[in-house]
């Protein structure tokens, strides 16, 4: 384990605090199973991320620059999201190019924003967070997460020590699952044909679940999963890893 | 964009994804190159892959930074070796010369390489409309020039044709009793085009490479037609993009191994040929004439942004379509031009004055698999970001996206108010079910309209929470 | 203004300088040359153009390198380049072999319609299986193009590692010759359905003798 502080501070992203708050309470619970003490900084709200990607950088500089306010001080951010930490770890630099200030802060604050399985990898040193879960799953990597951060192997690593369960990979893992966030309604029917088509690789593997790092691909492949009356659930990994 | 009437684009799509022979087809080509190309550049076959695509980018990027010197030392280089540079604005530049040298030479007959610079700019349509002959020579390109069509993808032109389509094209055009047998049609391509080549005046190729030290043009190529259209006819016209240009022959080496293995997953293709000037005095055969035509048609509006001139490094191996999931959903007719797939939805809209199709950089999931294989590391997903906020500074007044770009300015005035934020997310929330409820498939008409109703039309939506974490955290 | 200062111009004022740019600075030019003995060269030759379809006589001597040309080519026509090599295998002064021509027209009908071009090779490439051509009084562009198959005649002498050797010892290409051609196997195409068929335009079939 690396010298670091055993105070955390949670992102939870605007998606998981709306709509998917038990990924939150989740995350949490196994951070302080490790020992950590955590907090939840309440003026957090969004990264900024659906302004920038839909190419509104304005918009998502402002948003920004408030969570640079709100989390400056925290010691160690970590994020239930590859694609949210990805927006603050790589692409708030893009968006403060010209402000040197700005960009000094956000360099600052990069170092020490996490996504969740690369925190419980890299920082607390942790294979084996003592869960149990009697089922058999398969994962999907998030597209930021993979290519943007490089993670890969921790969430894999955190799973295959979870008692009880079988990991069956899908077939391909890294495509894409077809979310792209205002691209699943700009463009609807492509990307629900690229969600279904994720869908079939999850169903040739005969898992029962899907695993992710993202609430974002989670929703999606979830929305399809219901539409095409599948009985396979979809966990982020803080639930697998908080089962027991 | 929501809310639109499906334009030609939606249209296209949607006639694509519900074309279920074409879907596996793409599926099936795509995937397979995809695998091939992963073969031959993994760290047990070519252990300095990356290092590789690192001097790629630094060449690419040095050579265009630099554009004006090494088009300049080009020149000179094949003026010394007794050829012909000419610089040409546009597709009628190319056309005009062309025409006249046929006219001087008394020319009829031209045969082609492929080239997407010349897919680019209609140049069959061109020179034929002024009476002169042009076969392609590529089989694929061949089978397509028969069938008016363009290109559907980069390196596997007919990618979309099943070999009963061809039969129908090849026994329509051409006169022969119908074949089915894959072989049996290649030898017949082969018969006429032999013909062609023996008989032609003029040969035009495109060119991978444009080598500023040698005053050489290289082709890279599997099946010999290439070689043939540049060494039978008496004239050969190489057409190139001015940013084709790199420094030194010796740069090659870092490209070509880059090149046949992101593009068909061979180490090298068939032939590659080095090519300089006529033939010179003593050699056998080859051209007694060796003109290259250099192409600007867009390439010098986008050199100037610094970030988004990396369009430039492209070398059309066309492994980002193949590694695309929109690519291999939507495939290549679905694009407004003749470059399809990331590396065509980042081109088209900065080669081209008018915009082709403004929502074509929101066509993007941003997966960034794109980027992952470009052997000269464009950074695509972050030129498309460039391009959606180009699209939106230059939306006329009252365009359809007015109500997209307020609810992004609420959204950001929102995200910085946590508490408005928070009385929000309550006044969703109080539509809340149960804490286990069943994932949402319809909504009632009023609210079926916009986002919601494009979800909906292909997913169920998530049931929102009775409380938000921050609720619930507070309650811990 | 001609198109080319017009072009140069725009180059020019959106790489945002006014006239002629300095002498730039390239990257460093990137060749890595390794050390392989002769030996594991030829397996590896061998094996690359195998992979593809083509085949790898070995010979000692060139006297025994004609022989397998002999037998290779059956009873099938040929049209032989003015390589010096081939001389010495005696390769010319078989009885079907065609060879000596200087002549375009005359060359390229021989060629037309001959069953095998032979030639020999500037250099070949242990790790892909390459011919090196370089077109130059005594090779001819054509003889290993146009007919349906090519024979390859070299001293093993003239096999190096890869493309980092070959641009080391031919820094520019273009100062020797008008036309380098690297031959990678048979000529294929995979245009329709991606099934592959060999011998499109260039030859469907190719031979390589080495020698000594």
């Amino acid at each position: 384990m690396t010298s670091v502080s055993r105070r955390v501070s949670l992102f939870v992203t605007c998606m998981v605090d709306q709509l998917f708050p038990k990924i939150g309470l989740a995350m949490a619970g196994v951070l302080e199973g490790l020992g950590f003490t955590v907090d939840f900084p309440e003026a957090q709200t969004c990264c900024g991320q659906p302004a920038f990607n839909s190419g509104y950088p304005d918009q998502a500089r402002d948003v920004a620059r408030h969570f640079l306010d709100v989390f400056e001080s925290s010691e160690a951010v970590v994020v239930p999201s590859g694609s949210c930490t990805s927006m603050i770890v790589r692409h708030f630099a893009d968006l403060f190019r010209q402000d040197v200030p700005q960009l000094a802060r956000v360099e600052s604050l990069a170092q020490r924003v996490w996504e969740f399985s690369g925190f419980l990898a890299d920082v607390a040193g942790a294979d084996d967070v003592g869960a149990r879960l009697d089922d058999v799953v398969t994962f999907h990597d998030g597209c930021h997460a993979l290519r943007e951060l490089g993670i890969q192997t921790a969430p894999r690593r955190l799973l295959s020590h979870v008692r009880g369960l079988e990991l069956r990979e899908m077939e391909p893992a890294a495509e894409c699952c077809g979310f792209g966030g205002t691209f699943s309604v700009k463009f609807a029917e492509l990307s629900g044909a690229m969600a279904r088509e994720k869908i079939d690789a999850i169903v040739r593997t005969g898992a029962r679940a899907v695993v992710s790092l993202d609430p974002s691909c989670l929703m999606q492949i979830q929305g399809a999963l219901s539409r095409a009356g599948l009985n396979i659930r979809t966990l982020h990994l803080a639930e697998v890893l908080a089962s027991r | 964009m929501p809310g639109e009437k499906p334009g030609v684009f939606d249209r296209k799509i949607r006639e694509a994804l519900s074309d279920a022979r074409l879907q596996q087809a793409i599926y099936t080509a795509t995937g397979r190159l995809k695998e091939s190309r992963l073969n031959v550049v993994s760290s047990g076959v070519l252990p300095d892959y990356q290092e590789l695509r690192t001097q790629a980018n630094r060449l690419k990027q040095h050579a265009i930074d630099n554009l004006d010197f090494y088009l300049e030392q080009f020149q000179r280089n094949v003026e010394a070796r007794g050829g012909r540079v000419v610089f040409c604005q546009n597709g009628v530049a190319v056309a005009d010369f062309v025409l006249a040298l046929a006219k001087e030479r008394g020319a009829r007959l031209i045969v082609k390489s492929k080239s997407m610079t010349t897919e680019e700019i209609d140049l069959n349509e061109r020179l034929e409309h002024h009476g002169l002959e042009s076969v392609e020579t590529d089989l694929g390109e061949y089978i397509l020039q028969l069938a008016h069509e363009r290109p559907y993808h980069i390196v596997a032109p007919a990618l979309h044709k099943t070999r009963y389509d061809v039969a129908d094209i090849l026994s329509e055009r051409l006169h022969v009793p119908r074949e089915t047998v894959i072989e049996k049609q290649t030898a017949i391509a082969r018969g006429v085009l032999r013909q062609k080549f023996l008989a032609a005046d003029i040969g035009i190729s495109g060119a991978n490479f444009i080598v500023a030290d040698s005053g050489a043009i290289v082709l890279v190529e599997n099946e010999g037609n290439a070689r043939l259209t540049t060494s039978a006819p008496k004239i050969h016209i190489a057409i190139a993009g001015i940013e084709k240009v790199i420094p030194r022959a010796q740069d090659l080496a870092t490209f070509l191994k880059l090149l046949a293995r992101s593009a068909t997953g061979q180490l090298l293709s068939v032939y590659t040929s080095f090519l300089s000037g006529p033939r010179r005095p003593g050699e056998i055969d080859g051209p007694d004439e060796f003109y290259v035509l250099l192409l600007d048609n867009g390439r010098t509006r986008l050199l100037a942004d610094r970030e988004k001139r990396q369009t430039l490094y492209c070398i059309r191996c066309g492994a980002c379509l193949n590694a695309c999931p929109v690519y291999r959903k939507i495939g290549g007719h679905s694009f407004p031009w003749v470059y399809s797939g990331p590396i065509g939805a980042i081109l088209t809209p900065q080669f081209r004055e008018v915009p082709q199709e403004p929502s074509l950089p929101f066509a993007s999931s941003l997966c960034g698999a794109c980027a992952e294989v470009c052997p000269v590391k464009i950074d695509i997903p972050k030129i498309l970001l460039e391009l959606r906020s180009d699209a939106h500074r230059h939306d006329p007044p009252k365009s359809q996206n007015r109500w997209e770009k307020l609810a992004f300015r609420a959204f950001a005035w929102l995200m910085r108010h946590p508490r408005a934020y928070e009385m929000a997310g309550r006044m969703a929330g109080s539509l809340a079910a149960a804490d286990d409820a069943a994932w949402i498939s319809r909504v009632p008409a009023l609210l079926n309209i916009g986002p919601l109703r494009a979800w909906l039309s292909q997913r169920d939506l998530p049931p929102p929470p009775p409380r938000s974490f921050r609720q619930l955290w507070r309650q811990r | 203004m001609t198109p080319r200062e017009d072009i140069l111009h725009r180059v020019r004022a959106a790489l945002g300088r006014g006239g002629s740019p300095p002498s730039p600075d390239p990257p460093a030019v990137r060749l890595r040359i390794p050390e392989v003995v002769i030996e594991s060269r030829i397996a590896s030759f061998t094996a690359r153009l195998e992979a593809l379809a083509g085949r790898v006589l070995r010979a000692d001597t060139p006297g025994r390198a004609g022989e397998r040309v002999r037998e290779a080519l059956g009873d099938r026509s040929a049209v032989a380049s003015n390589a010096p090599y081939l001389e010495e295998c005696a390769v010319t002064r078989f009885p079907g072999v065609r060879s000596g021509s200087t002549d375009r027209d005359q060359l390229r009908a021989l060629c037309a319609s001959a069953d095998v071009g032979i030639t020999s090779a500037d250099y070949a490439l242990a790790d892909t299986g390459t011919l090196v051509m370089l077109s130059s009084p005594h090779e001819a562009r054509m003889i290993s193009l146009l007919p349906p198959a090519h024979i390859a005649v070299l001293p093993v002498t003239r096999l190096i590692t890869g493309l980092d050797e070959l641009f080391s010892i031919l820094p520019d290409p273009a100062s020797t010759t008008s036309s380098m051609v690297l031959i990678t196997g048979p000529s294929r195409t995979a245009d329709i359905e991606q099934i592959l068929v060999r011998g499109v335009h260039g030859p469907g079939q190719i031979t390589v003798v080495l020698v000594g």
